[in-house]
């Protein structure tokens, strides 16, 4: 009987959230729009733990270089595999070059079969690169014929770009590392690696930014249209209902904007789910069918989300009486006090506090600690702003008329006011942060590589076995290239095995030799000697004894065989002083001219390409890596940048501030049905004032001052938490501390601007309202 | 047709229709520096738009006004505006303190708009709630004083700007008996006093009988109740 | 209120016995109080005496003296000014002022003129009253309040037979 009645209230309430024509909907609408975004959000960060785990089971799943350092015979179940990872553009593309040494050789995850000699298998991410008109430069560089597409399981995210091809003559070159022989797929030690803690906590606190200002949003929503719909309960009881289902009915109301809420939650998830397939974000890509939250918690949000809605509006109706002729409001509410208010920014701090320091070696941080104080932390923001509105506009002075009006306003209703703008300030204060953690991290991954770019842009490394002359000559035609210098370069052992000191070794042309030391003199057959470069001290020691046999290319316990060829020091050892090489650094050890060389000796080395190129010309990089690519499929083609990875998280800091910015357009337009709710109850009032000869601009203007106070206390405060909680984020991280002021004053002037679009808004009604028919009763 | 010689406010033959509703038929008004002139009629007959009218707040369909000699369908919105802030005062039923403000501040409100300083505006805002015996009520705000303190504090600001015309609409409307009749004495004592002319609309004939002189509008025509006796 | 303005209006729709004055009067005025023949035929002979109303003839019968009566233009002059002049406003004059709006109506004179020529007068003596209110004591506002409460309830009588003038008419003029 009693869920009954529950029932049926709860159900009238529905019926009047949509009954109240135009704007009823509206009302409707955008309170579900609100709710829609908070649920599709909470889904989304349920999904999320998903997401994560599908893609490192696959990435295990495919794993087949694994730095074992023992080497598998061949048998009728192996396989070579070689890296050819290349780069195109600012693109990544994982490669595989595979050779079949038995019939029962394991195929790779996503693979129906081995592609031959001459043909490749890709992902469709890179299908569609290769096939598109800007993808043709990487066409030329990934010339085999593509036999089919790799199945979902054989990526990790819908946007990977990533081939296998056939490949033959690879056991010659086999290092454990590039080039390896394997007979099964999967990583068997692979431990459930632990995700970087950093990215856990920035994970964390964008869900928090992003969910409080919707929850303060759905808060002030289910508020919208206060005013109408006292009258209707007040109604209500007049014609008998008590106060317990006025109570409910009210509470009915903002549970169907609650219910609307799940449906558009859940339709705007399956909508972002499939968008997600198609966008990258950092460089990561995730599958659609990845994107499932866990049912249990799903079922949570769905039962939450309209729980929180009908407790939000019976708490906002505590303090209220509905009686039959009218609603009122018991007492005046008591002044606000501050240490409660402060309390709660504090005690989010104080959680927060506890990790400082902590930084990305320390394990973990504790997510509850980090979701609870990011969250208190946002919510003060809401407790302080209105304190802080009333204890402000009960001190504002005289002013213009204007002002005056708009002051007086303030004061009489702060609290509406500064529940306004509380979506606001949250949502800025959280973005601010973020984007200030961001921007630190970044710094932190920004790295100061070391490398001097002003003689070689880039380098290209080519195994061994490949004639370097020749490779040189046709670096040499690549377009855009200016200089290009070849080194055969090694590493020298004081023994065959683990030796305890070593040192380099480089082949070259005086010419280029002169690019890396300083020498006195050099003919063709002449060997130098480079003691006393940065962090050498071991060829000082080696070059001591002339006749020495040293070992080139030594084996290292728990790796490959390695060549280890002998090198007796020479006689006629030349000295060559220290000078920076072409990346930068002081090289050491012994520099050897051609003639110098056994062929013995020539077989330990690889081959080093350094090469200025003209930056002007476009993808010049991209020509160069090509060209690398025809010369021996196993080259490996690096850029040499001075700093690294200066975008890392360009492409996450623009979503957050779009994301930022959406939420704030919808907080405006929910702001905008307020205000123009606000406005139309004081119609007559407004037409009267216009009948006594009230300039319009006295009226927009104070209409603009009312938004303008506080939505300029708001912003304060949301930028002296925002800047605060990014503080001890960035501390938390162990990142030197640095204010972003760009992010700050660009998510201000978002906010700034968002309001000052709904007070444009607001105003062509605000001149309708003004106009002398408002005065009309009859 | 020209206006009545030394009339202060003038108008002949308005004709006002709010879509299909006709509010004003061929209606003619006339008054005089410093007299009361009650507008009578029934619910709905137009009196309202005719004093809308007549102060420049709504523009008639056809028909001219002439204030002062001068015809207001020639004026700007601006300058109608401008001629009400200084020259017009008015008292309504409804809504017209502005609740945020304290009564001095409303009462001030007139001549704030037209530049007055704060100070100032105050002051002689103070005399004239002096005058309306509401002086008391300086500090409060609309909603903590009674109907009858309302309107007085309303009449106040209607009068702050001496205006030589005042309008007013129902200013009793909302009051009982006592409370009306202390407003109308006060009202038309004050106007008197300055010599302003008053547009009185009323449906309560004994406050119509304040007044100097009836108008009654009937179905957007009006009678001047002077001619028919 | 004047019978015998009232039988000099009846008789402009048309000349009449003095018992079928007795009758319309009874029917359209009477209503609780119906007149009695000698008080019809006393005021006949004085309007007679005046000229205001002439015979024209009488009809041979038994029983009592059947004149037929006419009203002169001297009489219909009459009628006119009676109407024309707004009645001393003073308490329960509605009866007077019902009779002459039915009368107008009856005779096709403008009804709303005589109700709007009261209203006039009421107001003129509300504001003789309200003055005298506004300068005397609590006595003198106290008596004149209580004529102005009745002057208004008669003005809004007057207003709400003006905006019932079409249907009386319908109803009196069948």
């Amino acid at each position: 009987m009693r869920v009954r009645q529950w029932a049926k209230d709860l159900a009238m309430g529905v019926r009047f959230a949509f009954a109240g024509g135009r704007e009823g909907w509206v009302r409707a609408l955008l309170t579900a729009v609100g709710v829609g975004l908070g649920v599709a959000l909470l889904l989304l960060t349920t999904a999320i733990p998903n997401v994560l785990n599908a893609r490192s089971d696959r990435g295990n799943a495919r794993t087949d270089i694994t730095y074992s350092g023992t080497q598998i015979p061949k048998a009728a179940n192996t396989l070579i595999v070689a890296n050819v990872d290349t780069t195109f553009r600012d693109l990544d593309v994982r490669g595989r070059e595979l050779e079949i040494e038995g019939p029962k050789a394991p195929l790779p995850p996503g693979l129906e079969r081995f592609p031959a000699v001459g043909e490749m298998v890709v992902s469709p991410a890179l299908k569609r690169l290769l096939d598109s008109d800007g993808g043709k430069l990487l066409r030329d560089r990934l010339p085999d014929r593509i036999v089919g597409t790799i199945a979902d399981q054989g990526l990790i995210g819908s946007g990977e770009l990533a081939f296998y091809r056939g490949g033959e003559n690879l056991a010659a070159q086999i290092d454990g590392y590039r080039i390896t022989r394997i007979d099964r797929y999967g990583d068997p030690e692979a431990t459930s690696e632990g995700f970087d803690p950093v990215l856990i906590l920035l994970i964390l606190v964008v869900f928090v930014a992003l969910l409080m200002p919707v929850a303060v949003f759905i808060a002030a929503a289910v508020r919208f249209g206060g005013e109408r719909r006292d009258r209707r309960l007040a109604a209500l009881r007049l014609v008998g209902s008590d106060s317990r289902m006025t109570r409910r009915i009210a509470a009915g109301e903002a549970l169907a904007g609650a219910l609307l809420g799940l449906v558009f939650g859940t339709v705007f998830f399956l909508v972002g789910r499939q968008i997600a397939g198609t966008v990258q974000v950092y460089r990561v890509s995730v599958f659609p069918s990845d994107l499932n939250p866990s049912p249990a918690l799903a079922l949570l949000v769905g039962a939450a989300v309209p729980a929180a809605a009908v407790l939000v509006t019976l708490f906002a109706l505590r303090g209220v009486v509905i009686e039959p002729l009218g609603v009122v409001r018991t007492a005046r509410p008591s002044r606000r006090r501050l240490w409660w208010r402060l309390l709660l920014p504090l005690a989010g701090l104080a959680m927060l506090y506890t990790m400082i320091g902590q930084g990305r070696d320390n394990g973990n941080f504790n997510r509850y600690l980090v979701i609870g104080g990011v969250l208190l932390l946002l919510v003060g923001v809401t407790a302080l702003l209105p304190w802080i509105v009333e204890a402000v506009v009960a001190r504002l002075g005289a002013g213009g008329l204007a002002w005056q009006l708009a002051v007086r306003r303030l004061q009489l209703s702060s609290g509406t006011a500064a529940r306004m703008v509380n979506g606001v300030a949250v949502a800025v204060a959280g973005a601010i942060a973020l984007q200030m953690l961001f921007a630190g991290v970044e710094g932190d991954y920004t790295e100061d590589s070391g490398f001097d770019v002003t003689r070689a842009q880039m380098q290209v490394s080519v195994p061994s076995g490949v004639e370097l002359d020749g490779a040189v000559e046709k670096f040499r035609d690549t377009d855009g290239v200016r200089e290009v210098y070849a080194y055969a370069e090694g590493y020298l052992g004081e023994s065959r095995r683990d030796p305890e000191r070593g040192s380099e070794f480089t082949v070259g042309d005086c010419a280029s030799l002169r690019q890396v030391a300083d020498l006195p003199s050099c003919r063709d057959g002449d060997v130098f000697v480079v003691r006393g470069a940065e962090q050498d001290e071991d060829t000082a020691v080696l070059a001591k004894q002339p006749g020495r046999t040293l070992y080139l290319d030594p084996t290292y316990e728990g790796a490959l065989q390695r060549k280890e060829v002998a090198w007796p020091v020479p006689r006629d050892l030349k000295e060559a002083g220290t000078r920076k090489d072409l990346t930068g650094w002081e090289r050491g050890g012994f520099l050897v001219t051609p003639k110098a060389l056994t062929a013995e000796a020539a077989t330990a080395l690889d081959g080093q390409v350094y090469m200025s190129v003209d930056a002007t010309v476009p993808d010049v990089q991209d020509l160069v890596r090509n060209t690398a690519a025809s010369v021996d499929s196993l080259t490996y083609p690096m850029a040499l940048y001075s700093t690294s990875q200066t975008d890392r998280f360009a492409s996450i800091r623009t979503g957050l501030f779009v994301g930022a910015a959406c939420v704030l357009a919808l907080i405006g337009a929910s702001l905008l049905v307020s205000q123009l709710e606000q406005l139309r109850e004081r119609k007559k009032l407004l037409s009267s004032l216009v009948a006594f000869g009230t300039r319009r601009r006295t009226l927009s203007l104070s209409v603009l001052w009312q938004t303008a106070i506080p939505i300029t206390l708001g912003l304060l405060l949301a930028s002296v938490v925002g800047l605060t909680l990014g503080t001890v984020l960035l501390r938390m991280t162990d990142t030197p501390v640095r204010v972003d002021w760009t992010s700050v004053l660009s998510m201000t002037g978002v906010a700034a601007g968002v309001v000052l679009v709904v007070t444009l808004l607001s105003l062509p009604p605000l001149l309708r309202l003004m106009r002398p028919d408002g005065l009309r009763t009859e | 047709m020209t206006p009545p010689p030394g009339s202060l406010l003038a108008a002949q033959e308005l004709r006002k229709a709010y879509g299909p509703t006709v509010a004003l038929d061929g209606a003619e008004f006339s008054i005089h520096p410093g007299e009361v002139v009650a507008v009578m009629g029934p619910s709905g007959s137009g009196k309202s738009t005719l004093l809308h009218c007549l102060a420049g707040i709504v523009p008639p369909d056809s028909g001219s006004i002439t204030y002062n000699g001068r015809e207001l369908a020639t004026m700007s919105d601006a300058q109608r505006s401008a001629l009400r802030r200084s020259e017009f005062g008015f008292v309504f039923q409804f809504g017209q303190l502005v609740p945020e403000l304290t009564c001095v501040e409303n009462v001030a409100l007139p001549l704030r708009l037209n530049g007055t300083s704060r100070k100032e505006a105050e002051r002689t805002a103070l005399t004239w709630m002096e005058r309306l015996e509401v002086d008391d009520l300086r500090k409060k705000r609309p909603g903590e004083v009674s109907g009858g303190q309302g309107q007085r504090v309303a009449v106040a600001r209607a009068l702050v700007t001496s205006p030589r015309m005042l309008f007013a609409d129902e200013p009793t409307g909302a009051l009982d008996s006592l409370n009306g009749e202390r407003v109308m004495e006060l009202l038309t004592d004050a106007a008197r006093s300055t010599n302003a002319a008053v547009v009185l609309v009323t449906h309560e004939a004994r406050v119509a009988a304040y007044s100097d002189r009836e108008i009654v509008v009937r179905d957007g025509k009006s009678r001047d109740m002077e001619r028919v006796v | 209120m004047s019978i015998g303005h009232t039988l000099l209006g009846l008789l402009e729709s048309g000349p009449c016995h003095g018992y079928d004055l007795k009758r319309a009067f009874d029917e359209k005025f009477g209503h609780d109080r119906p007149l009695h023949y000698g008080q019809v035929y006393s005021t006949m002979s004085r309007l007679l005496k005046h000229g205001l109303v002439e015979v024209e003839g009488i009809e041979p019968g038994g029983g009592p003296e059947r004149k037929r009566y006419a009203i002169t233009e001297a009489g219909i002059t009459d009628v006119q000014q009676w109407l024309a002049t707004p009645e001393k406003p003073e308490p329960y004059l509605q009866s007077t002022l019902y009779t002459k709006v039915v009368l107008a109506l009856l005779t096709r004179r403008n009804a709303a003129d005589i109700l709007d020529t009261q209203r006039a007068e009421h107001l003129r003596m509300m504001r003789i009253l309200t003055d005298r209110k506004r300068k005397g004591d609590l006595a003198d506002q106290l008596i004149c309040d209580h004529a102005l409460f009745h002057l208004e309830a008669d003005l809004r009588w007057l207003e709400l037979t003006a905006a019932r003038l079409d249907k009386l008419a319908e109803v009196v003029v069948k």
